[in-house]
């Protein structure tokens, strides 16, 4: 873990480094400034330039940065005196798992809309992480992408991407003229007759 | 007791049927807005403002709909605690230092027991708040108009001093994430030069590469590509926070749980909720310091709720005798920043009204609604509405008394949440972090952002790097560099104006007190723990390790 | 991927002109979306929300108008969202002058206003010198004698840089021969509340901004930056009156997505024609001292085109572009 530690403390070294040379930048079109010439606290009069701020913060992570590697080569730091690895065998793969269908998740969200990749998801995660039964997996994962739909789309108005237009317009502009069209009692008998197929098909799967 | 009259009177008015059934409809529906990531109570209020006009129009009572845009924010105050205890995942600002004990309390079993703490103590400062507002409301509008920017930028000093006890014993890592926090904030368009900065990549160099993947205007109809702008719109509170929380905590926690995980046992009684609440006695340090703090922050415009609660919960760690506990489920951990932040919203109210400043997001909306009822918030609302003035006080008490009645009776269905096995409550809590900030931002760069966060927040836990200071650095990032500028602009880049009480603002030689005293309190605060460190090691003695 | 786009937009594309053919007049067919260009709870959102309640509460609009707030770098975010926008027939938004100085001031956003449909003008904001009561100035040549011994230290606040209010006292400066100093704030309720704290000693606020503190007595308005007297203060010369030859207003514009089809944009201007003639928007125009006449379709992009001519001058003389 002490090598991870300096080297995960190097990398960050070099992004404040960089972070100090990018805030010293002008704006784009005047082709006559000088680098860093915006870090000053009272530039012609008119305070503090745009890049104050964000250089001393900058200049602040690399002093604390190389005081975390003093401390790891000094192994004054917990992890530094720790003798277990970075990441074992399980973490890197669930990272893999996990992080790798998050990803998945948000590419699949532009391609076939927001409940749509959601519903794919909760399948991937019930079925091949979880190893729970085929039905409660599926229902699951049918059941959470139509509630949040009721609630973000229809209820709070809070619009969700749609996927391509096909999509939308064959899917989500018909279903959204029947749910809006609902008194609210309706869509509370809606919430729960799909919670009561939810509980329905855990209670058995549990069997 | 002119007061008390009209408070009576107004608190009579807040009763009748009418009023006090939008209390309860807006406290129930902001307790589940609250609760849901990345709604909050700004779009609880936003998204039913237009709903008020029904109201107005079948009652005649002007005080009716901002009764219950008012409830709807109490609502989401108590609802805030709850993702922030059964998820993990704070959904606004004002709750994530809610999330620091109460997250713990959760994952040892007293999710009831930090769910019970969270809505009296909300209820506690709450009312705390009200009975200020009724009893001090000019007075304390007069002090609000003391504050300038270098007084604010002193108080956000004060607020970081705090910060410094919330990263535990590692100095260097705490300081890199504060200055990360804050660095984030500084992303996008800078607010006073009105450039870009530290954007990377501005539109144009963002098409080019779009173009080289040949994805640009051609892919018109997915979202992803549509979002022009990327870093210019700069870096959100939440794709942070739900990001360092809703990613990667829960990362970390299937790791270091296997996924064998339970996180409440029994069933939830009545009784076990009157032991919650008489073990209330165990928090009230921090259920004071949150109420009068959070009050206070509040009240001034800018700094809102969000610093109150932070400051009350770093406040109730600096004087505890057991400040190690904190952060491993101590209920004064769960009260502080809870009772600070009802205690707060409710102070926000008061520059709103008696200044028209909004002191938070969510009473920035709330003093639109005021504005389309024709009413003119300013300092002479109090005595040229009294019609609208004092039923709306009389209803901040019966709201919290409904607010935390409600919140009680809901515990059971909230818990039953967290019975759920944790392989289905892991990818729900994923789904609602992304539609959560999507819900948020409407933008599918900002989700992608939160993930990437999520993801390096989880490798950077592993090595003990404090992400807390650099969720809450953002939030006050902006704010902070704002007053810091503009007050250096005024003092011609002068750094006097903060510490020396005699500094020449106006030309006039005026004395200015409040921000020097204010920066003062907060260096000694910075320098304490470097002082006793240093005192420490010159006796010799052994350096806290965790080993 | 490209190909089942390609199809599904083709296939859209179809449904699209069979509905278009079947009727002729536009109708939205689901939520329009609302996009605010300016933060939640500022002068533009307050008014966006109540043109939003208005349409609700009269039923102005067969499907329900959503705000989004896009603030983003003065409103580059929006603009460019509004450019890139998939559905402009739904999609609109609320202007205010960044509209017209944004785009200037960042050519890289390859934003083009003309191509935006002109939906209506719903009202244009006047703009108003206001100091605090204790200053003890009286009118408008005090205000210049003590502007001037002050020198550096009279300081003026102001929403933004490059903004509206800093147009206005860079034309202070430029031709009174003062050195005041513009502090930028994020919304002109801070400026409002910094001046009635006297944390600054000026500001040009619009009415409704300052209009809680004028009632209390807090501050005292000086002099209108309007053609004629406002209604609201008759007591207040213009400053034209005074000999200088300047007025600056603020649009308050509803605007279409570039690509809406001119049915939609004919639909709109009859919506929002609908909201300006309601008794809701006509009183709140004349109680926050509003003017300008409903002006759309092509009355409107000529004053657009007037107004960004204006703007190119006035950024060009500060020298925020080249």
């Amino acid at each position: 873990m002490r090598r991870a530690e300096i080297l995960t403390a190097i990398f960050l070294a070099l992004i404040s480094a960089y972070l100090m040379w990018k805030s010293g930048e002008g704006p784009e079109w005047d082709t006559e400034y000088v680098r860093w010439s915006n870090i000053g606290v009272n530039i012609d009069g008119s305070g503090p330039g745009k890049g104050f701020w964000p250089f001393y913060l900058a200049l602040g992570m690399l002093i604390s940065t190389i005081w975390i590697i003093v401390n790891a080569i000094r192994r004054q730091s917990p992890p530094s005196q720790s003798d277990e690895p970075f990441m074992d065998g399980y973490a890197k793969k669930m990272l893999l798992f996990v992080g790798g269908g998050l990803i998945a998740f948000l590419v699949l969200i532009d391609l076939i809309s927001m409940y749509a990749a959601i519903a794919v998801f909760m399948l991937y995660y019930m079925l091949f992480l979880g190893r729970h039964p085929l039905l409660l997996s599926v229902v699951t994962s049918l059941v959470v992408p139509f509630w949040l739909y009721l609630f973000f789309d229809i209820l709070m108005t809070k619009v969700q991407p749609k996927g391509t237009r096909w999509i939308e317009d064959t899917i989500y502009n018909p279903a959204g003229e029947f749910f809006r069209g609902q008194s609210l009692v309706m869509l509370l008998v809606f919430f729960a007759v799909s919670g009561a197929i939810l509980a329905f098909s855990a209670r058995a799967s549990r069997q | 007791m002119e007061i008390v009259e009209a408070l009576s009177q107004g608190i009579w008015i807040a009763l009748q049927p009418h009023n006090l059934g939008l209390a309860v409809i807006g406290v129930v529906v902001g307790l589940f807005v609250g609760a849901l990531p990345g709604l909050g109570s700004v779009n609880g209020v936003a998204i039913l403002l237009p709903f008020t006009f029904v109201i107005n129009s079948a009652t005649a009572d002007p005080a009716s709909p901002m009764i219950f845009l008012a409830a709807i924010y109490y609502g989401a105050m108590y609802g805030g605690a709850i993702s922030s205890i059964t998820l993990g995942i704070p959904g606004a600002s004002t709750a994530v230092a809610t999330t620091f004990d109460g997250r713990p309390m959760a994952l040892k079993g007293e999710a009831d027991r930090a769910l019970v703490t969270a809505a009296v103590a909300s209820f506690i400062g709450g009312t705390v708040a009200t009975l200020f507002f009724t009893g001090f409301a000019p007075f304390l509008s007069s002090v609000a108009l003391d504050f300038g920017n270098p007084e604010i930028f002193a108080l956000m000093l004060l607020a970081f001093a705090t910060f410094i006890g919330l990263g535990g014993d590692d100095i260097p890592k705490t300081l890199f994430s504060i200055c990360f926090g804050l660095l984030l904030a500084t992303v996008g368009f800078d607010q006073i030069s009105g450039e870009p900065r530290l954007v990377f990549m501005n539109e144009r160099e963002q098409l080019a590469v779009l173009e080289t993947f040949g994805v640009a205007n051609a892919d018109e109809s997915v979202p992803f590509f549509n979002s022009v702008g990327w870093f210019s719109r700069g870096i959100q509170f939440l794709v942070l926070a739900i990001g360092v929380y809703g990613i990667g905590e829960m990362i970390w926690t299937i790791n270091a749980s296997r996924y064998k995980i339970t996180m409440t046992e029994t069933e939830i009684s009545f009784a076990r909720i009157m032991r919650g609440i008489i073990g209330m006695k165990d928090a009230w340090k921090g259920t004071t310091i949150g109420s009068l703090l959070g009050f206070f922050v509040g009240i001034l415009p800018a700094a809102g709720a969000t610093p109150g609660s932070l400051m009350s919960y770093g406040v109730t760690k600096m004087i505890s005798r057991d400040p190690k506990s904190y952060g491993q489920g101590n209920p004064d951990g769960v009260a502080a920043p809870e009772a600070a932040n009802n205690s707060a919203s409710t102070g926000a109210m008061l520059p709103m009204m008696t200044l028209g400043i909004p002191g938070s997001p969510t009473t920035a909306v709330l003093l639109a609604g005021m504005v389309i009822w024709g009413l003119e918030p300013g300092p002479r609302l109090f005595e040229d509405r009294p019609e609208f003035v004092w039923p709306l006080i009389g209803s901040f008490y019966i709201s919290n008394i409904i607010a935390v009645l409600v919140n009680l009776a809901f515990i059971p269905l909230f818990l039953w949440v967290l019975r759920m096995p944790f392989t289905i409550l892991a990818p729900v809590i994923f789904v609602l972090s992304i539609i959560g900030t999507y819900a948020a931002y409407d933008n599918m760069y900002d989700v992608w952002l939160m993930v990437l966060f999520g993801i390096g927040a989880y490798l950077l836990r592993i090595l003990d790097y404090p992400l807390a200071p650099a969720v809450l650095a953002v939030v006050l990032g902006a704010t902070a560099e704002e007053k810091l500028r503009q007050a250096l602009l005024l003092s011609d880049g002068n750094f006097e104006v903060f510490y020396n009480p005699f500094f020449d603002r106006d030309g006039k030689g005026q004395e200015w007190w409040i921000a020097p005293v204010t920066t003062w309190i907060a260096l000694i605060l910075i320098a304490l723990p470097i002082i006793l460190w240093g005192v420490r090691k010159l006796r010799g003695a052994p350096r806290p390790t965790t080993e | 991927m490209t190909l089942i786009k390609t199809l599904s937009m083709g296939v859209a594309a179809l449904s699209m002109a069979f509905t278009a053919t079947a009727a002729s007049a536009f109708e939205p067919s689901k939520p329009i979306d609302f996009v605010i260009m300016a933060g939640k709870g500022g002068g533009a959102d307050k008014m966006a929300r109540l043109m939003q309640s208005i349409v609700e509460k009269e039923g102005l609009a067969s499907k329900p108008l959503v705000p989004t707030n896009k603030s983003g770098g003065s409103g580059a975010e929006a603009l460019s969202y509004m450019n890139g926008v998939n559905d402009p027939d739904h999609t609109i938004m609320v202007t205010l002058n960044s509209f017209f100085t944004t785009p200037l001031r960042q050519p890289g956003l390859k934003v083009d206003i003309m191509e935006f449909a002109p939906v209506g003008r719903m009202a244009e904001d006047t703009f108003l010198l206001w100091v605090h009561k204790d200053e003890g100035i009286a009118d408008f040549d005090a205000f210049l004698a003590e502007a001037k011994k002050r020198g550096n230290k009279w300081v003026m606040g102001g929403t933004g840089k490059n903004s509206e209010d800093n147009i206005i006292t860079d034309f202070l400066n430029n031709n009174y021969d003062l050195e005041i100093k513009y502090i930028p704030y994020k919304g002109g309720g801070a400026v409002a509340k910094d001046l009635a704290g006297k944390q600054i000693q000026s500001s040009v606020n619009n009415p409704s901004e300052a209009l809680g503190f004028f009632e209390s007595g807090d501050v005292i308005p000086l002099v209108a930056f309007t053609d004629d007297r406002l209604p609201m203060f008759p007591e207040v010369p213009t400053l034209k009156e005074l000999g200088g030859d300047f007025s600056y207003f603020m649009q308050r514009s509803v605007v279409g997505a570039p690509g809406m089809s001119a049915e939609a944009a004919a639909y709109y201007t009859q919506l929002f024609r609908g909201v300006y003639k309601s008794a809701d928007w006509q009183k709140y125009k004349s109680d926050k001292s509003l003017m300008g006449e409903f002006m759309s379709q092509l009355d409107l992009a000529d004053y657009w085109d007037t107004q960004r001519t204006r703007h190119t001058t006035i950024l060009k003389a500060s020298g925020a572009i080249k």
